[in-house]
């Protein structure tokens, strides 16, 4: 378990902002913090990995205090037990994919896990390749695989894959996944993206100016009516076209356009670019907008 | 024929004052581009100073300060049999200041220009900061310590004014290529004073050629 308890006055590009929160992630969860860019959430990362230092509060991992403003503890960064992938990367250029790997070994530790690793994010061939010379997503595997060479506690990804596209960002999800569960990690993702909060995360925390406003399940949060379907994908609606008696809409999910019908007064409802869960009840397919405001 | 002994005493100069220049303003351009410390735009002015300031005026103060006749100057000869005023010693030190700026602007702007996730990712996986230093940070501002060598070297070569004020011209101590160039003209031996001048041209005319073409990638191209 993890709890947080912190609070700090911001600096931001709109003026001062009180950043008060109180959240717990259990372990072994893979919890997303949600907001608009300004929210904070970055800074949340950063005072739980040591690279801030909060006003006060505390922060308890395990039972272990890493930060305790009333007992004046704070743990460095090198002595918390964090990895952290970083929005830009941040591989070290000098270095090869492997040499970045090793880097991050601890004094004595056993070389095992870089092959292992290596192998997770399937980059065993490229081990000898320059950091700079890699495309977006081979450069967040490196610096995924980096971040879990110590055998970190908690995993924290700063909007992982905002910068990359569609296709490489659903297989990097996928590498996320399978690493949180593989390593029993407990995670905690930055990031605005619906689908992906979706198929990564079991508990999300809506953040707004500073203050935790919501937390629950995703679909507790996104979704305005509880359904139990037999299956469900969230998507993007890219097409929609109205013929004699049905709507049909064709909603993008990862990368495969899936054909949904709907009644007219449900297509009007929904418009080009909504995001939207699909669920299988009774016999057609529902189609719901999912609140993201 | 020639002597040899200012050309060799410019480059002993240039190369000892390069090397603990090094060392100096390493942690310092490092404090420099880290800290928010109030004392920090007083330090950059300070290690800005020799760009603008006539040389003489530095030699002067200099001269001043550590004339065995004054209080600092007398201290250092009198406990460590050390004296500035006069000698290659003073020399070096002078030129340490002098060239301060050559070296500590390039390194702490190589600094500057990394993205600090470097240096937040090496603590997060647990290294120190000398470790972070000297794996992480030095290694990628490569081309700015070249910049800061090579510079520092070049202006060694080439300081006049605060070497005559603080060393004058005492041959095979205090002695460099320049004095002697300014010597022989006052001579009115201009031809050994060409010869030298064409020396010094051609060297650092070589060493700043070589710079540029390995900082600008050309022996790779050219490999390839």
């Amino acid at each position: 378990m993890i709890e947080i308890e912190l609070s700090k006055i911001l600096d931001t590009t709109g003026g001062k902002m009180e950043l008060d929160i109180s959240i717990q992630v259990p372990q072994y969860s893979l919890a997303t913090i949600y907001g608009e860019s300004g929210a904070g959430k970055t800074s949340i990362l950063r005072m739980i990995s040591g690279l801030m230092l909060p006003d006060s509060g505390r922060i308890l991992v395990n039972n272990l205090a890493w930060f305790d403003e009333s007992k004046r503890i704070n743990l460095k960064p090198q002595k918390r037990k964090t990895g952290f992938v970083f929005q830009d990367y941040a591989l070290f250029p000098n270095m090869t994919v492997e040499e970045n790997l090793s880097y991050a070994l601890a004094k004595g530790q056993d070389r095992g896990i870089i092959a292992e690793l290596l192998d997770i994010i399937e980059l065993q061939r490229l081990k000898d390749r320059k950091a700079d010379t890699l495309s977006g997503g081979q450069k967040q595997r490196v610096s995924l695989a980096r971040a879990l060479v110590r055998k970190p506690e908690v995993l924290l990804l700063d909007e992982p894959l905002s910068a990359l596209d569609e296709a490489i960002r659903s297989k990097l999800q996928d590498y996320i996944l399978r690493v949180h569960e593989k390593y029993k990690l407990t995670t905690i993702l930055v990031s605005h993206d619906l689908a992906e909060i979706f198929k990564l995360s079991d508990r999300i925390f809506v953040l707004k100016r500073g203050q935790v406003q919501k937390s629950g399940t995703p679909s507790e949060i996104f979704l305005s009516n509880k359904i139990s379907g037999k299956y469900r994908f969230t998507g993007t609606i890219i097409e929609k076209s109205i013929n004699d008696v049905v709507a049909v809409i064709g909603v993008l999910v990862g990368n495969n356009l899936i054909k949904v019908i709907a009644t007219e007064e449900e297509a009007d409802a929904l418009n080009l670019g909504d995001k939207v869960m699909v669920v299988s009840k009774a016999f057609n397919p529902l189609i719901l907008k999912i609140n993201n405001d | 024929m020639i002597e040899w002994a200012p050309i060799i005493l410019s480059f002993k100069l240039a190369g000892i004052t390069t090397i603990l220049l090094l060392i100096v303003a390493i942690p310092l351009a490092y404090w420099l581009s880290h800290t928010n410390s109030l004392l920090k735009p007083i330090i950059e002015t300070l290690v800005s100073m020799p760009l603008v300031l006539p040389p003489t005026v530095l030699g002067f103060y200099l001269l001043m300060a550590f004339s065995p006749a004054n209080a600092i100057g007398e201290f250092l000869d009198q406990t460590f049999d050390l004296r500035i005023v006069f000698s290659f010693e003073g020399l070096v030190f002078a030129s340490i200041i002098y060239s301060l700026p050559f070296m500590v602007h390039p390194i702490q702007s190589g600094f500057n220009n990394l993205p600090q996730s470097l240096s937040e990712a090496s603590f997060v996986l647990g290294k120190s900061r000398v470790a972070t230093l000297f794996k992480i940070l030095l290694p990628n501002i490569r081309s700015s310590l070249l910049t800061g060598i090579v510079l520092t070297f070049a202006h060694t070569i080439g300081e006049f004014g605060v070497v005559l004020m603080i060393g004058g011209n005492i041959p095979d101590k205090t002695r460099v290529a320049s004095i002697a160039i300014y010597d022989e003209v006052e001579s009115l031996n201009y031809a050994t004073a060409n010869i030298y001048s064409v020396i010094l041209f051609a060297i650092t005319f070589s060493i700043l050629l070589t710079v540029y073409i390995t900082n600008g990638g050309y022996i790779k191209r050219i490999w390839k």
